[in-house]
């Protein structure tokens, strides 16, 4: 695993229309994020290296073996509520239940106001529920979340790797990231 | 300070005003200029794009399912108005977002003369407000044009 010099948190958004997906993903640049963005829950699982609920007829469809991508640390995952076939809700607990990706943090974006929908995702583990439009300073909320995230992978990095010395860097990487939050 | 730009800067921050005033934009538009910076000069103008293409489409598929000679699909033309109200609520459209919120509840009473009438106002009102803010876009060229900086409008 390579330690970048400067931490990024990569999210991961998720919705079905093309307005919607630029919209987050100039926000998500604005918050300084890297974003990846995908069209579906099937894609985001996909992304994920989780493929339960597989579109069986998909061509296009990878090999139902679990693979985690380890190259790509995934630190958010952002949803739109109402999609076709998978809906936010769906994915937040493919994600919730999957061993793999149960620590991401995700968080549900919906056009409606509808308590009860809201509730039922928070219960389900969403760590947040935006209603739409998003904005920027919807997004500076998440920086603690995707924060806690990111200093446990690196503290379980330290653990399997005990040959390095990683305190020192892993201050070094931390502080920045708190000085930014401020400048917010 | 060359008093041609001032004039030009002048004349765009009183329409950008007036759009606002006038309710055509509301702070999400804002929110949206403040998004545009050197590194995506052109993220308004790619997004309003993107709205006005999902204007064209929208208002198609609800003239379409509105023109059944026989039971018309209410489900369809509300799917379309939810749509077109979040997009135009996204990008600050007060008044096209203003015109969804009733035409949803038309769809839901199913009242065909009252929907078909939304519809031409909705029709209306984006390609009013489209060519609005083409206005707005020109104006910004003629002021780079003249070598000025497009100014921020403050509009509180």
């Amino acid at each position: 695993m390579v330690m970048a010099a400067e931490p990024q948190f990569h999210v991961l958004a998720v919705d079905d229309s093309l307005f919607d997906r630029k919209l987050i993903e100039r926000l998500l640049q604005k918050a300084s994020c890297q974003v990846t963005t995908v069209d579906s829950g099937y894609k985001a699982l996909e992304f994920l290296g989780l493929r339960e609920g597989v579109e069986i007829n998909d061509p296009d469809a990878v090999s139902t073996s679990p693979v985690i991508h380890q190259e790509v640390e995934v630190n958010l995952i952002i949803t739109d509520y109402c999609m076709p076939s998978m809906t936010g809700y769906d994915l937040l607990k493919e994600v919730k239940e999957s061993s793999a990706c149960k620590n991401i943090p995700v968080v549900i974006m919906s056009s409606e106001n509808v308590p009860a929908r809201i509730s039922r995702c928070l219960e389900e583990g969403a760590e947040e529920f935006f209603l739409k439009p998003v904005r920027l300073a919807d997004l500076n909320k998440l920086k603690p979340h995707m924060m806690k995230t990111k200093l446990k992978n690196q503290k379980l990095e330290e653990i399997e790797t005990p040959s390095k010395d990683e305190s020192g860097t892993v201050a070094a990487v931390v502080e920045p990231e708190v000085k930014n939050l401020t400048e917010i | 300070m060359d008093a041609h730009v001032a004039q030009l800067q002048m004349q765009y921050r009183n329409y950008i005003l007036s759009l606002y005033q006038q309710g055509f934009l509301d702070d999400q538009f804002t929110e949206l200029k403040s998004l545009q910076d050197d590194g995506s000069p052109d993220f308004v103008a790619e997004v309003l794009s993107l709205f006005f293409d999902d204007c064209v489409k929208l208002v198609g598929n609800m003239a379409r399912a509105l023109d059944q000679t026989g039971t018309v699909d209410f489900c369809q033309v509300g799917a379309n108005v939810h749509q077109l109200k979040g997009s135009s609520s996204s990008v600050g459209a007060k008044r096209v977002k203003g015109l969804c919120i009733n035409f949803k509840e038309l769809c839901e009473a199913k009242n065909y003369e009252g929907c078909v009438r939304c519809l031409q106002q909705v029709d209306i009102e984006y390609k009013t407000l489209k060519a609005k803010l083409q206005d707005m876009f020109n104006l910004e060229k003629q002021i780079v044009q003249a070598g000025g900086i497009v100014p921020q409008v403050d509009i509180n």
